[in-house]
């Protein structure tokens, strides 16, 4: 009898312990952004990125009061000669396991090669490079940010189905603009656009915003983009901010601008508002007063991929969380108009591709008449036959 | 004078009954007309439908981005959720005028009404609250916090529990209707957007539109007993998106609203197998039985108009063009 009261007061014990919500702690490496850009609107804010992380941890502790799961995030800054590799184990020390990293390709390769010892999974919320999903892939990183191949694949779509198949392709002379530039080629070559002109915009150095004002870049675009041969869109590789803001109306030719301007692909904008994504972005504008960009989405579908696996697995353990997101029950809803699921080849969140103007979206990609075996999202980007990743 | 009243007022009755069963007898014993009513999310309007033309007879003008409508138990009144006016508005369903704004809170979608129409609950999107209003007195009577983008709501026939489904939480949660209190909280997948009870109060119906299944809850036990899943040949899976459901009253046969798979799909209302998709038109969004349950109406968001299928035959026999953009329908029970 006694030892029946006994097991009993343990009992109640444990249950009362158990009131206690379960912890999922996350963690948020991120280098700071530089922030020149030359349109005032485009610079970043100091919360760029991590807001959405924030927002989707918002979402995942209402679900959590239901499930009695609570998610906290610490958000580490890196400044330029911190090792990244060092502070996801200092991460891994308080008790994180699954980390949101916004970081250049290479420490983003770092922390995730030296974070395996300690079971540590990454998202990697930042960083397009393809070579991240190919040849470098890991198999503890997690990609929530589209590929610029997958960016290009779901510009040249909508530039193929509008018929506009002659670029007059611009590119800057930085690496990452280079390599955007190889995905506009590859994307031309693989839905039949043709580029009839190539040019290279080299960065001179200089400031962004001068007194004198843009009366000399009102001269000097005319004459760059002059003698072109007969094209039907200017696409410019530009993504260190250099010269393809300037290039809308100011092109020799009366042409409209894409990629890095006029017509960009993005994962997200301010202005998406179907599929009922006005109710993240009134949740996001309430809460940050500012518009929601590309990169919040980014570390929002991240940090809402941990919550949903969180929720279906009745789970904190980290191992479980991850299995559950690479198992074929997974699926994201984040108002994209279709679940978004995970490559199993890769990693590499499937996504649908928004094409906006600043303004508007002009439309989403994949485009309709593009038909895949498997998913129409994996015609965007590299797909499973010619992947060059082998996950270990 | 009391007496020529009582006396013109029978006198009316008679007439209105003999003139009843004259018509009744002219057409030849065919179903009543009701009076369907379709709101129309891009125009701010809501097209009116005589069931027994299938044809638009009057447009009414309402708020910015209608959604949600129904009629209220006593047919007096069409209330019709203006997302974008963050009000649900209140018509006259003789005179077509708007006659109230219901304090609904911030951008009302879906809501129900208990069964003795006195009460509306109302799902807000943005605030993450179910909002009880008094539908007589017209004012709020409290809240419940559910969560994150609550949409979906189904009552129970004996108007004690509610369902209301949370499209980023991804569950359907019970709530006590006396005590306004959450019982239980059931994971469904993901992004549930309507929840319908069956008429025995024996299971509930929830579907998720990007998860593309329906959970049937077992709402006594608070557990997802099967989970339906859908796949017609030749079309991606992403394009399958469950959101309305129709159920008859004998809960022998469920439909269920595909989305932009542009079909409804039958089903066994015991087994749960599906039977056969009917295509209707572009992106249908909700149903309503006519009364008699020899029609379902649908609501086609990209076509912009409105599939008849014939519930005996299980055939789609017409289409009615309405305003741009139908997404609910209501339907008269007189």
């Amino acid at each position: 009898m006694i030892r029946v009261l006994l097991a009993g007061a343990l009992l109640l014990a444990w249950t009362a312990a158990s009131a206690d919500p379960a912890e999922i702690k996350l963690g948020y490496l991120r280098r700071t952004e530089p922030k020149t850009r030359l349109s005032l609107t485009d610079i970043p804010a100091d919360n760029n990125g991590i807001a959405g992380a924030q927002l989707a941890l918002d979402d995942n502790n209402t679900t959590g009061k239901f499930l009695n799961q609570r998610f906290s995030l610490e958000e580490v800054r890196l400044g330029d000669n911190d090792d990244a590799a060092a502070a996801a184990l200092a991460l891994a020390d308080r008790g994180v396991s699954l980390v949101l990293a916004d970081l250049p390709a290479d420490a983003l390769l770092k922390a995730a090669d030296a974070g395996r010892s300690r079971d540590l999974v990454f998202f990697n919320v930042g960083a397009v490079d393809d070579r991240l999903r190919e040849e470098n892939c890991r198999a503890n990183v997690v990609h929530t940010a589209p590929t610029r191949s997958m960016l290009a694949d779901a510009l040249a779509q909508y530039l193929v189905w509008k018929q506009w198949r002659r670029w007059f392709l611009v590119v800057g002379s930085h690496p990452e603009d280079k390599l955007y530039a190889d995905a506009l080629r590859r994307a031309a070559k693989r839905f039949g656009a043709r580029i009839v002109q190539e040019k290279v915009f080299e960065d001179t150095g200089g400031a962004r915003r001068t007194d004198s004002g843009v009366v000399q870049i009102q001269r000097q675009l005319p004459v760059f983009t002059q003698g072109a041969p007969a094209y039907d869109v200017l696409i410019a590789a530009d993504e260190s901010d250099v010269f393809a803001p300037y290039l809308p109306y100011r092109t020799w030719d009366p042409r409209p601008v894409a990629g890095s301007a006029g017509l960009i692909p993005t994962s997200w904008d301010a202005s998406h508002d179907q599929w009922g994504a006005v109710q993240l972005q009134e949740r996001f504008a309430k809460k940050f007063s500012r518009p929601m960009t590309a990169r919040d989405m980014q570390a929002w579908s991240a940090a809402r991929m941990i919550g949903e696996s969180a929720s279906r697995t009745r789970s904190t353990d980290a191992k479980a969380m991850f299995d559950f997101l690479r198992s074929p029950d997974f699926a994201l809803a984040a108002f994209k108009g279709q679940r978004l699921t995970l490559r199993d080849w890769n990693l590499q969140l499937r996504q649908p591709i928004l094409l906006t103007d600043g303004r508007m979206i002009v439309s989403v990609s994949p485009q309709e008449g593009f038909q895949h075996q498997f998913s129409e999202l994996d015609t965007l980007g590299f797909d499973r036959p010619e992947t060059k990743c082998k996950l270990k | 004078m009391q007496a020529e009243i009582a006396m013109a007022g029978t006198a009316r009755i008679l007439r209105a009954g003999l003139f009843g069963g004259m018509l009744y007898v002219l057409l030849g014993g065919s179903a009543g007309a009701f009076t369907a009513y379709v709101s129309n999310e891009k125009s701010n309007t809501v097209s009116v439908i005589d069931t027994d033309k299938f044809q638009v007879a009057k447009t009414i003008k309402v708020g910015q981005r209608p959604r949600g409508i129904l009629l209220t138990k006593d047919g007096k009144f069409l209330l019709v959720a203006v997302g974008d006016d963050d009000t649900i508005q209140m018509i006259d369903t003789t005179t077509h005028q708007i006659v109230a704004n219901l304090p609904s809170g911030p951008d009302p979608e879906l809501f129900t009404q208990d069964p003795t129409g006195k009460i509306l609950y109302v799902a807000n999107e943005d605030a993450n609250t179910v909002t009880i209003i008094d539908l007589e007195k017209r004012v709020p009577l409290g809240e419940v916090q559910v969560g994150v983008e609550p949409e979906g709501m189904g009552i129970s026939p004996d108007g004690k529990i509610l369902v209301n489904t949370s499209e980023t939480t991804n569950m359907a949660h019970f709530i006590d209707t006396a005590t306004r209190q959450i019982v239980a909280n059931v994971l469904v997948d993901a992004r549930p957007r309507f929840a319908e009870f069956k008429r025995d109060g024996s299971e509930v119906w929830v579907s998720s539109e990007v998860g593309g299944t329906v959970s049937i809850i077992d709402p006594a036990k608070h557990t997802v007993t099967k989970k339906i899943t859908f796949d017609i040949p030749g079309l991606r899976k992403e394009a399958i998106q469950p959101v309305g459901i129709s159920l008859t009253k004998d809960g022998k046969t469920g439909f269920v609203a595909l989305g932009p798979a542009n079909r409804v799909a039958v089903l066994n209302g015991e087994t749960h197998e599906v039977q056969k998709y009917l295509l209707v038109g572009q992106r249908v969004w909700q149903m309503a039985f006519t009364p008699d349950e020899k029609y379902l109406l649908t609501t086609n968001g990209v076509s912009n108009d409105v599939s008849v299928i014939d519930v005996a035959s299980l055939k789609v026999i017409k289409s009615i063009q309405v305003g741009e953009l139908p997404w609910g329908v209501a339907i008269s029970q007189q």
